[in-house]
């Protein structure tokens, strides 16, 4: 197998064109082998997704000065959830102070995301498993690209989520805003509340994922020996 | 980059680079710690605070309390509860609304809801006389006289007012303590219409409750009929607005149902400007209907009594400056307070600078009488003032005091407080001479920011220095439900008595030789003069038959201060209290026989425990 698409590779690069020998390198690379340390990469980077199910994607909390330790708002992959102290609900609270400006309530049952999501990374930790198991460099390349299209959609999906719930306000509200963006990253200031939203653990696990991922594939370009020889 | 990436080392160091560094990004944007109150330096606040075993307090502070139907006494800057003046509720503690007289003056309520305290006024400034409060429960006015600390009349329930909370506030000559209606009903009372008909059969009214000069007796003066809005607060006007009152008004929609978003969708609601010595005139001309017995006034019909000033939506407080030249008025779901000019109001009424007209009322031009929009913050409700020119607006939403300039407009200062601020008052704060120096957050919430008491939680009250540029944050006090507003006044302007004299106590049955004690039976029962002094109630015992009407006159006859008596009676739920030289009635039928004891409640010396007797009922 391999002998044969050395040669083939080969016979292409009898051409001087750059492009020509770009495309037959990569070619060739996609079709390595994953070497074992990469796959083993691939084995942690699927463990560490795993805690996407556990943990949030990401926190927000806002501070005012009846609420000096924060409203906290824990957004998982799968559900929302305010902190709980036996003295308050925050999601609860959150939702009553929005109505005065006529923000939607902000109900699980109304993100398609904590169904989609969940299955995604599911299919993220079985591509990379399939990997390994297939053991060939194109299979890796493929679960990358398909999980920096997820990661850019998915961020792209809550800062839409965002933007709807800052924009479409009930016109008939106690408190007329100006409609807003909350923040999907760092400090904002809305009305009498400061706003701070940033990633969190699950997140974090979506960021080694990819790291691992990427340090696969690379690892893979060390130990590619070309069959073609430098120009 | 090719070969570089080709040496493990250097591709594990860039990959351990790029994790690192997304966490530290991630990491140093971690969220901020809780806002931190200024709490200013303690030693500096517990000096200006602390009044030493001995010493009095330099104020006395009013408080209303709310649905409790009393108003409690405080000591400022020690913020220390000194005393209960019970006004609209029954309190054995004093004993009031178990005699005679006062279970007369609460009628057959129970509760009242006290919401703002007014002291009496001469030439816009507290005389120390009276003291006003309304009962936004169940209509009434009620007068405690400041001599003794006690209430002495209740008005009410006013007739055409339902939901007397606009109000009171007095006049500056203390002719009026002056009420609106929260909630307008059909008239007169009694009147059933479906609430659909709301905007048509609907009235509010405001009123002028009228003060005797000399005795504080107040009477119902008049009324003037208003579209029916609710009626909020209010305040009188002084120097160059005196003879005006404003108050604010919401659901200028005339809306029903779910006011919390019928009553919010126009952008503006109104002050309601009433010319009460135009009205004055015109009841005296005659021009009045008469509506349940009050000589009710209705500008539409005559004009020039009554004028809408726009105002931010939902109002809350509208406050006039102490040299009476801005009234100032705060949406409450906006974040500016409005000052508008006085001048330029009676200027624009002059010129009849209209902008339209509403209920049949003319609408003043906003734009020719506005002086100034202050962008004081969230949830601005109610200023008051210092003496150095600076205005103090409540800022609910945002929970803080925010401290603004009159005249330049610039807020110099803000505040956080805990937590959700109403009413403010600063000393003698709604007078022509405010003294500054301090300020009282009334707050709304307290959020466990107290020792835990369970989920019935005290409110809180803030006291705040306002000498310096910035303000202080002195005291934190929990107080009962619930203090809507206050009065702060110097204390050297009170001179209560300590007892009341023997030589004036006119009542009929007092009686002050232990040889006049004595039961006697009259046509339908027994009457018993009493005495109570230390250590002993004489008689000592008394017999009656059962059926009987029973009747005893208490009078204490001690001149000492602090010697009260009480006089329980067991299981037939009576107790009062008989303060130094006064004279008590409690009535009851002895429906009961056996023998009850009855024995003195507030103790009073060594032989207190033996100061005690029984009441013998024969069966029929």
């Amino acid at each position: 197998m391999d002998n044969e698409q050395n040669s083939t590779a080969a016979s292409i690069s009898g051409s001087d064109s750059w492009l020509r020998r770009f495309l037959v390198r990569k070619y060739d690379f996609l079709e390595q082998p994953l070497p074992m340390k990469s796959r083993l990469l691939l084995i942690i980077a699927s463990l560490a997704l795993l805690t996407v199910f556990v943990f949030p994607l990401w926190n927000m909390t806002f501070f005012s000065n009846q609420y000096t330790d924060g409203l906290a708002l824990d957004i998982y992959a799968y559900r929302l959830e305010g902190a709980k102290t036996p003295n308050r609900d925050d999601l609860r609270e959150i939702n009553s102070l929005n109505h005065y400006i006529g923000m939607r309530p902000l109900l699980e049952s109304d993100f398609s995301e904590f169904v989609w999501l969940p299955f995604a990374v599911g299919g993220l930790i079985l591509l990379a498993l399939r990997a390994v198991v297939l053991g060939k460099m194109s299979k890796l390349v493929d679960v990358f690209v398909l999980f920096v299209y997820f990661s850019l959609y998915s961020l792209w999906s809550f800062y839409y989520r965002l933007h709807s719930y800052g924009h479409n306000l009930d016109p008939t509200a106690a408190i007329k805003v100006e409609p807003f963006t909350p923040p999907l990253f760092g400090e904002q200031i809305v009305g009498n509340f400061t706003v701070y939203s940033y990633p969190d653990v699950a997140s974090y696990a979506f960021i080694i994922y990819g790291a691992l991922l990427l340090a696969a594939i690379l690892w893979g370009w060390h130990r590619y020996k070309p069959a073609v020889a430098e120009a | 980059m090719k070969n570089l990436l080709k040496k493990p080392k250097v591709l594990w160091v860039v990959l351990g680079a790029i994790i690192l560094a997304s966490f530290l990004i991630i990491g140093s944007c971690s969220r901020k710690s809780a806002l931190k109150q200024d709490k200013g330096g303690a030693a500096e606040a517990a000096t200006l605070t602390y009044v030493a075993p001995g010493d009095l307090d330099e104020y006395y502070l009013f408080y209303s309390g709310g649905h409790s139907g009393n108003v409690y006494v405080a000591g400022v800057p020690s913020m220390r509860h000194i005393a209960t003046i019970p006004v609209f509720a029954k309190y054995p503690a004093t004993g009031y609304g178990f005699d005679k007289e006062t279970k007369e003056m609460l009628g057959e309520y129970d509760w009242g809801d006290v919401h703002h305290p007014a002291l009496s006024e001469t030439k816009g400034d507290y005389d120390g006389r009276w003291l006003f409060v309304n009962d936004n429960g169940n209509n009434r006015v009620a007068r405690i006289d400041l001599r003794d600390f006690k209430t002495k009349q209740i008005l009410g329930p006013v007739p055409n007012v339902s939901g007397f909370h606009g109000g009171a506030f007095v006049t500056p000559n203390s002719e009026y303590v002056l009420a609106a209606s929260r909630f307008s009903i059909p008239l007169p009372k009694g009147t059933a219409a479906p609430v659909e008909e709301y905007a048509t059969k609907y009235k509010g009214v405001v009123s002028g409750i009228a003060i005797k000069p000399d005795s504080g007796e107040m009477s119902v003066g008049w009324q003037v009929l208003m579209p029916p809005y609710n009626y909020d607060l209010g305040d009188a006007g002084k120097g160059p607005s005196e003879g005006w009152a404003f108050w604010t008004s919401y659901n200028t929609e005339k809306a029903i149902g779910k006011l919390e978003v019928t009553s919010t969708q126009r952008e503006r609601d109104y002050i309601v400007a009433v010319n009460w010595k135009e009205v004055e005139k015109a009841v005296q001309a005659g021009k009045t209907q008469v509506i349940d017995g009050v000589p009710v006034i209705d500008p539409t019909q005559t004009p020039g009594l009554v004028y809408l000033i726009p105002c931010s939506k939902s109002p809350h407080g509208v406050d006039i400056s102490p040299d009476g030249k801005w009234i100032i008025g705060s949406g409450k779901l906006q974040s500016i307070t409005t000052a508008y000019s006085v001048e330029k109001m009676l200027a624009a009424i002059q010129a009849k600078n209209f902008s339209g007209e509403e209920d049949g009322l003319p609408i003043l031009n906003y734009d020719a009488i506005k002086e100034a929009e202050v962008n004081v913050g969230l949830g601005p409700l109610h200023t008051q003032f210092d003496n150095q020119g600076n205005a103090y607006t409540s800022l609910f939403v945002e929970s803080a005091v925010a401290k603004w300039k009159l005249g330049s407009w610039e807020v110099v200062d803000k505040i956080p407080i805990t937590y959700n601020i109403g009413h403010l008052a600063t000393a003698e704060g709604d007078t022509v001479e405010p003294d500054g120096k301090f300020l009282i957050a009334l707050n709304k919430l307290s959020h466990g920011t107290h020792l835990n008491v369970g989920p019935s939680q005290p409110e809180s009250t803030q006291l705040i220095g306002i000498e310096g540029e910035k303000m202080k944050l002195l005291y934190n006090a929990f107080t009962e439900p619930e203090p809507h507003y206050a009065q702060i006044i110097k204390a050297d302007k009170l001179k209560p008595i300590e007892v009341y004299p023997k030589e004036e106590n006119k009542n009929p049955n007092a009686i002050w030789d232990i040889n006049d004690a004595k039961a006697e039976r009259t046509a339908d029962g027994v009457t018993v003069k009493t005495i109570l002094v230390r250590s002993t109630i004489t008689p000592t015992a008394i017999e009656v038959n059962q059926g009987d009407k029973v009747t005893i006159h208490l009078t204490n006859i001690e001149q000492t201060t602090d010697e009260l008596h009480g006089f329980g009676l067991l299981e037939y739920n009576i107790n009062v209290v008989v303060d130094p030289g006064e004279t008590k009635t409690i009535e009851f039928v002895a429906n009961k026989p056996g023998v009850y004891a009855y024995y003195c409640t507030n103790f009073c010396s060594a032989l207190h425990q033996e100061m005690q007797g029984y009441l013998v009922v024969k069966p029929k």
